[in-house]
Formats: structure tokens, sequence, C-alpha cells
């Protein structure tokens, strides 16, 4: 027996760190793991509602596992891009990359 | 408190822990070393909550593939080492913005699952992959394409000569 | 149209199946060009060439339908719900559908053939094709739909066409300039149409046009709510049918090529705004009375002004432009006379696509000779350019409303009706107007096609792919009049575009030869001030000597001719001389204070209605300096703005829950 709100402070926690992470680094590569942080509390949640509800089909288990696919397929595109704008501006500073800004 | 609870604590507390030192760290490699304890820890959850077959992929990709792929992209990429250079100027409203995030899913988990329990029931490998096969065909071979578009794209982004 | 929309919605499709096809084909169009259009030879311009072709085929069929006077037929899928609104994607066919079907496919035809000559070389030659496909799957969409969203859709798609064809040669700054302020304007105008149908829906509980109508048919609907919507529909036109004040950005919208022209002053854009008020009629007849006196003043105001300040146009498309405006006005006009004009303001808009499309294709193929816009440097191309001649000269006597061409039926029905419904200002403004248009077009074919040439280099007479659709457009001009030829009983127009039992006046000989009398003054003095005109100094930048400059050449002519005329016709020689002196004179004076008075409203335009235009651009950089400080281009900075709102978002939903 587990009480859900303990699962779910976690993965709470996992997730504003993850914010945290993602809004002060400035390596890229930093970045890109705190979203896999707050990827992976979105994870602990679809989990822990699959055994709370009981679903007979396990939609919340093969639903973690497609995040996970995907957060894969994430990571490569991004660290792609990452060595890309690495090898062209010498930097991975994302404070360095604003050609966003008109 | 259980003694499942008790397990699930100190995975907490140890996932957490890590991933705090995660986003603190001075030094880019400990930093994705911390990143393998968190996902490990969180993999441990995952079988708390009686979800094996989860916590053994977490284990073989996240663990296993993207932090070294991580670690890799630290390897090829300049990684100085101090505060200043890896973080920008606005610590304190990104710690303001995720604590006021803290707070605003603390008092929604409060509200609306203060009493719920979870009996984790075994959910047996077979269990997942029929589901997957039955239930979620499509969008099972939609991600292998996407991975599939994804590893074309990476590779295209990242090589030399581009066209 | 309310008989039609209660009894015969759920009637047999029939052949009226075939008009959401017609709609569709340009789009597909529009992707094949895109996506396959330069690796195919001849750039893709063949399939936008094709598709509308077979378009225009299948409209033919469409109309044929109400040819045997067949009953307004309504097709739609359901698209989305939104509670108990439920949204469709649908097609509507009525008799205005159809012969705007017809008119759509056989202008954008016409241009399509044409840019082949036009716009042979051209850089972005297939993007231009694609757009040009999209713009018209777009006029097709509104012209079908069968709902106000889907219109809307249709709507803003067209002005985003319009946005990237006026802009097509955008490495000139001034060209994109006018193509922004053309999307900007025309959305000006958007803003109050969009709100005009938050209110019918609100009103009526469906976007559903022929529900809408049948709805108002019913009296369910509170007078107060109609005339909201009815105004705040006719927002929506003004903006895109460039009615005053809202009209600055046509003559703009002559920087896109001459073809694009063509397309957006005859078939799409700016027709889209009056086949609106057409279509959503009912609102219009059913609000409070003074909606339509509104749409009557506004529709003569801009007649006037337009007219008279395309008198004083150098710039050839600049007259068209400014006579396309005034001719919208003349259907805003017909409209807003109530049921009775209904059926005469949608003839003008048909008869009005054919030969304005013509005068425009036919001003490219001069500028494409003669490499310039001005017609102080054309002049005497009547010999080197016959087709062109010939064409333009129809086009601009239909413009002018000589008989039997198709402007005459139209505007002469415009002009008796408003007569006949004792809407004597409309009427009196009309008929100037009728006179000023003749005026204008003479004064253009005038300066372009004969006397001497006054430009640089050779022109010739354009390729086949440029005079073809000429041609086929001039003959068009001549014989779409007959369709509603009120003279010899042939009324098959009004058969299919009415409004409630479609009544009809019967053609009235005093009228119209008050029209034509008119039409025939304006030619007169216009061929007075311009047929030797162009031998002096070109008339243009009119400075403070522009008057003296006017007064001498008045003496001189009058000399001249009171001189040499009587030499020539000694058996009267002395009445003559003083007949040409006194009706010289009052001419001259007459043109004299139309030419002053235009300038003024020319001043107005500039000083009040641009400056008006000029402040909101000021305020809008003004907030955009504060804002600038928010735009950083750090991504993490954007990051941290969206999770604050996040939170924000969430502080609110749980307060108020």
């Amino acid at each position: 027996m587990i009480r859900l709100p303990l699962v779910l402070f976690f993965s709470a926690g996992l997730f504003s760190v993850g914010v945290y992470g993602v809004l002060a680094r400035r390596n890229a590569v930093l970045v890109l793991m705190s979203i896999e942080l707050m990827l992976n509390a979105v994870n602990v949640n679809l989990v822990a509602f699959s055994q709370l509800l009981r679903d007979t089909i396990l939609a919340g288990q093969v639903f973690a596992l497609f995040v996970i696919t995907v957060a894969a397929a994430e990571v490569g595109i991004g660290l792609a891009i990452v060595i890309l704008i690495y090898r062209n501006r010498e930097t991975i500073n994302i404070d360095e990359v604003n050609l966003l800004k008109w | 408190m259980s003694s499942q609870e008790i397990v699930f604590v100190v995975l907490g507390i140890v996932g957490l822990g890590a991933a705090v030192r995660l986003v603190t760290a001075r030094n880019v490699v400990h930093a994705a070393l911390y990143l393998v304890v968190s996902l490990a820890m969180v993999g441990g959850t995952y079988l708390v909550l009686a979800a094996e077959f989860v916590a053994f992929v977490q284990v073989l990709i996240y663990v296993g593939a993207i932090v070294v792929l991580l670690l890799f992209s630290l390897m090829l990429t300049r990684a100085p080492i101090g505060r200043e250079a890896l973080d920008n100027q606005q610590r304190g409203i990104s710690a303001l913005v995720a604590l006021g995030i803290l707070a605003g899913l603390a008092f929604l988990i409060q509200d609306a699952f203060r009493d719920a329990r979870i009996e984790p029931d075994a959910t047996p490998t077979g269990a997942v992959g029929v589901s997957i096969f039955q239930n979620f065909v499509l969008p099972f071979e939609l991600v292998s394409v996407l991975l599939l578009a994804a590893l074309i794209g990476a590779v295209v982004l990242a090589r030399k000569d581009l066209p | 149209m309310v008989a039609a929309a209660e009894t015969a919605v759920n009637g047999e499709a029939g052949t009226t199946a075939l008009a959401w096809i017609v709609t569709v084909l340009p789009l597909v169009s529009f992707f094949l060009i895109v996506l396959f259009g330069k690796r195919l030879p001849g750039g893709g311009a063949w399939i936008g060439i094709v598709a509308v072709g077979a378009g225009l085929v299948m409209s033919l069929v469409v109309l044929s339908h109400f040819i045997g006077g067949g009953e307004a037929t309504e097709l739609s899928e359901d698209w989305f719900r939104v509670g108990d609104l439920r949204f469709e994607l649908g097609q509507y066919v009525d008799g205005l559908t159809a012969v705007m079907l017809v008119v759509v496919t056989t202008v954008s035809l016409c241009v399509q053939v044409y840019s082949l000559g036009y716009m042979r070389g051209d850089a972005r030659f297939t993007w231009f094709y694609a757009v040009i496909s999209l713009f018209t799957g777009s006029m097709l969409n509104v012209v079908i739909a069968n709902n106000l969203l889907q219109l809307l859709v249709g709507w803003e798609l067209m002005g985003v066409c319009s946005y990237l064809l006026i802009g097509h040669w955008w490495e000139e700054k001034e060209n994109s300039d006018s193509a922004i302020k053309a999307f900007i304007t025309t959305r000006i105008g958007d803003v109050p149409f969009l709100f005009g149908i938050f209110v019918l829906i609100v009103a009526t509980g469906t976007a559903n046009i022929p529900e809408i109508t049948g709805a108002i048919g019913g009296g369910a609907i509170s007078r107060g709510l109609l005339t909201a919507g009815a105004l705040l529909l006719f927002g929506g036109a003004i903006g895109k049918s460039a009615q005053f004040p809202l009209h600055v950005w046509l003559p703009d919208a002559m920087a896109g090529p001459t073809p694009v022209s063509a397309l957006i002053h005859a078939a799409t854009m700016v027709a889209a705004g009056v086949y609106l008020v057409g279509r959503m009629f009912s609102v219009f007849v059913n609000a409070d009375p003074w909606v339509l006196t509104f749409v009557a003043a506004i529709g003569a105001t801009t007649m006037l002004i337009a007219a008279l300040l395309a008198m004083i146009q150098d710039d050839i498309k600049r007259v068209l432009a400014y006579s396309t405006v005034s001719q919208l006005a003349y259907m805003v006009a017909g409209l807003s006379l109530g049921p009775a004009g209904y059926t005469a303001g949608l003839f003008h808009l048909f008869t009005h696509a054919f030969f304005k499309a013509l005068l425009f294709l036919g001003s490219g193929s001069v500028i494409h000779a003669v490499h310039s816009n001005n017609m102080s440097e054309m002049g005497g191309l009547r010999r080197p350019m016959p087709v062109t001649f010939w064409t333009f000269l129809i086009g601009s006597a239909a413009l002018s409303g000589i008989p039997p061409l198709a402007g005459f039926w139209s505007k002469d029905e415009i002009i008796s009706t408003a007569f006949h419904e004792q809407h004597y200002i409309v009427w009196g403004i009309a008929l100037v107007t009728a006179v000023i248009t003749a005026f204008y077009m003479a004064r253009a074919v005038l300066l372009t096609f004969f006397g001497e040439y006054r430009g640089h280099g050779h022109p010739h007479e354009s390729p086949a792919t440029i005079t073809g659709p000429l041609v086929v457009l001039a003959g068009l001009s001549v014989v779409v009049g007959f369709l509603n030829a009120t003279a010899f009983d042939v009324t098959l127009f009004s058969e299919w575009v009415h409004f409630g039992e479609g009544e009809h006046l019967p053609f009235n000989y005093g009228f119209a030869a008050i029209s034509v009398v008119g039409a025939l003054a304006g030619i007169a003095v216009g061929y007075r001030l311009y047929a030797r005109w162009r031998e002096r100094d070109p008339l243009r930048r009119l400075g403070p000597a522009y008057t003296l400059l006017e007064r001498k050449y008045f003496l001189d002519d009058v000399y001249l001719r009171g001189v040499v005329r009587p030499i020539q016709y000694r058996a009267s020689a002395a009445v003559n001389w003083s007949n040409r002196f006194i009706l010289d004179g009052i001419v001259h004076t007459f043109a004299w204070t139309a030419r002053q008075f235009s300038r003024l409203v020319e001043v107005v335009d500039r000083r009040v209605v641009d400056r008006g235009v000029n402040t909101a651009a000021g305020l809008t950089g003004f907030t955009g300096g504060i804002l600038r400080y928010i735009q950083s281009g750090n991504v993490q900075r954007y990051a941290v703005f969206l999770f604050v709102g996040v939170i924000l978002l969430a502080i609110g939903i749980s307060i108020r829950a």
C-alpha cells in the first residue's frame, strides 16, 4: 500500500527541479537533461495513476513507454542540433544563441 | 507506514536530491552522473509501483542509452566548469517560478488526492505486450516511424558536409 | 432567396453537386504547383490553367441547373461542434452562387492564360501560379460557403493571397509597403466582420446562411441585433470592397503584377465584399431602414470621390483602380436600394467583372509593350497594338455605359431603379458619376492610344497568350449585358439572381437616353480636352501653375478652333464660332471646377484618411518600442514568461473553481 500523494509529491518535485534547470542553465546539454527530468516526472504520474485506476489495458504504462521512446527521439535530435550549433558558433550557451530576436 | 512506502520515500529522497544536485552542479560531467542516479531512482520507484517492464525500459533506455548520448555530446562540445559558465542570470526568478509550480502542484495534490491509496498490482511484461499489440498497435507503429525519422534527422543534422 | 431557402434547401442537389469540386480544384492545384511545379515543364502553370478551366466547364454545368429554373440546393458535412453550435463544411448553391462561380473561373482562366505571356521569365513564376490558384480557390470558397465560418476562412485566405501577390515583386520597398497596406487596411474591415458573424450566431444560434436567412424571414430576431449585425457585416464589405474610408489600399494595390490587379479588381477580392452584402441581404433588408440609407451614403460618397480622383491620375492602372472603387460603389449603392436594387447591383458586379478584367489586362498589355505605367509616356499605340487597342476600346465603352455593351445594361438598371425607388440623391450622383466615368475613360483611351508615341523604344503587339484573353473578354463584355437586357424582355439574370419575388422594372427609354447622353457628354468633354492635349507639356504634377496653364490652353484652343472651323464651314461661321466659344467655355469651366474639386478630395484623402492610418501605425511603433524589452530573443526568458503564465492561469482557474 502506498499513499498516492507521496508519489505525486515526488513527481511534482522532479518536475519543479526540471523547470528550474530549464530556466536557469545556460548549457544546452544541461537544459536537455532538465527536460528529461520533467518527462520522467510525467512518467511517474502515468504509472501511478495506471495502478490507482487499475486500468485493464494498462494504458498508463504503455503511455509511459511511448513517452520514453519519444524522449529518446527528442534527445537524439536535440543533441544533433546542439552539436550543429557548437560547430557554427563555438558555443552551446543558449543565451548567446538569440537569433530569435529580430 | 508500510514497507513499500518506506522504500519509496528513500528512493524518492535520493532521486530528488540527485535531481537538485543535477541542476546546481558546477561540472557538466558530474551533472550527467547525477542524472544517472536520479533516473535510476525513478526506475526504482517503477519497481515499487509494480510496473516492472517500464522499470527495465527506463534503465535500459535512459540510463543505458540517453545518458551515454548526453555524455558523448558533452565530450564533443567544450564544457567549461563553474557556476557562471553553466548558469545564466535569471537563477532567482527561475527558482521562484519553480517553487511557484511546486506550490501549485502541492496544493492541487492535497486538494484532490489526499486520501487516495495505491495497491500495486503486479503487471507481468506479457500483459504490457498484449496491450501494446492489441490496443495500441497504431500508436506503436507511429512511434517507430517517429524514431526512424529522428534517427535520420539526427544524422542529417549532425553530419559535416551539409549539402 | 428567402423563399428558396425555406423550400428547397433539401432539394435534389443534381448537377449543383459539382460546385464544391470547382472550389477544390484550384486548391488541389495550389498544392500540386507548390510541391512539383518547379520540376515540371512550364513551371506548373498548366496545372493551374487546367484546374480552373475544368472548373469553368463545371460552373457552366452548375449554372445550367438554374437556366432550367432550378431551385437553390445545399450540401454539407459536419465540421465540428461547440456545445449546441454546429459548424459545417458545405455548399449552398443558388443562382447568385452559380453566376459567381462562372465569373470567377472565367476571369481566373483568362488571367492565368494571360500570365503565361506576361509573367514569362519571372523569378517566382511557379510561386505566382500557386498563389493565383489559392486565391481563386479562396474566392470560390467564399462563393459556395453555406455558413459564415467557412466563408470567413476563404475571406481571410484571400487577404493573405492578396498580400502575397501585391508584394510579388517585394525586392522594391514600395511594393512590399503596398502589400502591407492592403493587408492591414482590409484587416481593419475584417474585425467588424468577425463581430458581425458573432452577432448573427448569437442572434440565430447557427452559422448556416440559409438557416439565418430563414430565421430572419420568420421574424424571430430582434431588429436591434439585426441592425448591429448588418452594420458590422458592412464594415467587412467596406474593407474588402474598398469603400470610403477604407478605399486607400486599392490604388496602392497596383504595385502587384497587372494580372493580379485584374484578378483582384474584377473577380475576387473586391467582389467578395459586394457578394457578402448580397448573400446576407436579408439581414440588411430586415434591419432598421437607416442601415440601407447608410449603405447608400457610403456608396454615393465613394462613387463620386473615386471618379473625381480617377480624372487626374497619370498612371493608367491608377485610373482603372479608382474607377474600380467607383464602380464597386455603384454596386453598393444598387444594393442599398433594397430588394428592387438587389438584382441591379449584382448584375453590375457580374458585368463589371468582365470589362474591368479586360481593361486591366489591356493596360497590362500596354505596360508590357511600353515598360511604363504613365500615360504621359504612351500615346499613339493604336497602330502598333491594334488588338489591344480595339479590346481596350470595347472595355472602355462598356465601362462608360455605351449601349449595347455590358456596362450600359447594368448601370442603367441601377440608375433607373434609384429613380424609381425615389432615392433622388443616389440617382443624381450616379448620373454625375456616369458622366465623369465616361470622361476619364475617354481621357485614358486618348492619351494611351491616340496621337504620337511619347515613350521609349518601339512598342509591339503582345504575344497571343496576352491578346487571346483580351479578345475573349472583349467578346464577353459585348454579350453578357444581354443576359438582362430589359429592353428586349430578356431577364435571364434576374431569374437566377433575385431577392424575394424578383420584380424588375420595365425598360424605360427615357432613363436610358439620359444615361447614354450623359456618357456621350462625358466622352465629348474628354475628347475636347485630350484629343490635342498631348502635344503640349504633360499635364501632371499639377502645381499652382496648373490652373494658369489650363486657362491658357483653354484660350488657345478656343482661338484655334474659333478661327479654323469657321473657315471650313463658312456658311455658319459666326454662329458656329460663338456656339463653340460659349459651349466650350461652359464645358471647360465645368471641367476645371471638377478638377479643382477632385484635387480637394485628394488632399482630404491624403491629409485626413492617410494621416489617420499613419497615426495608428505610429502608435503601434511606440508600443512596440516599449514591448521590445520583452522580446529579448532569449529563449529561456520566454520560458520564464510561459511558466509564470501557467501559474497565473492555474491560480485564476482554482480561484474561480
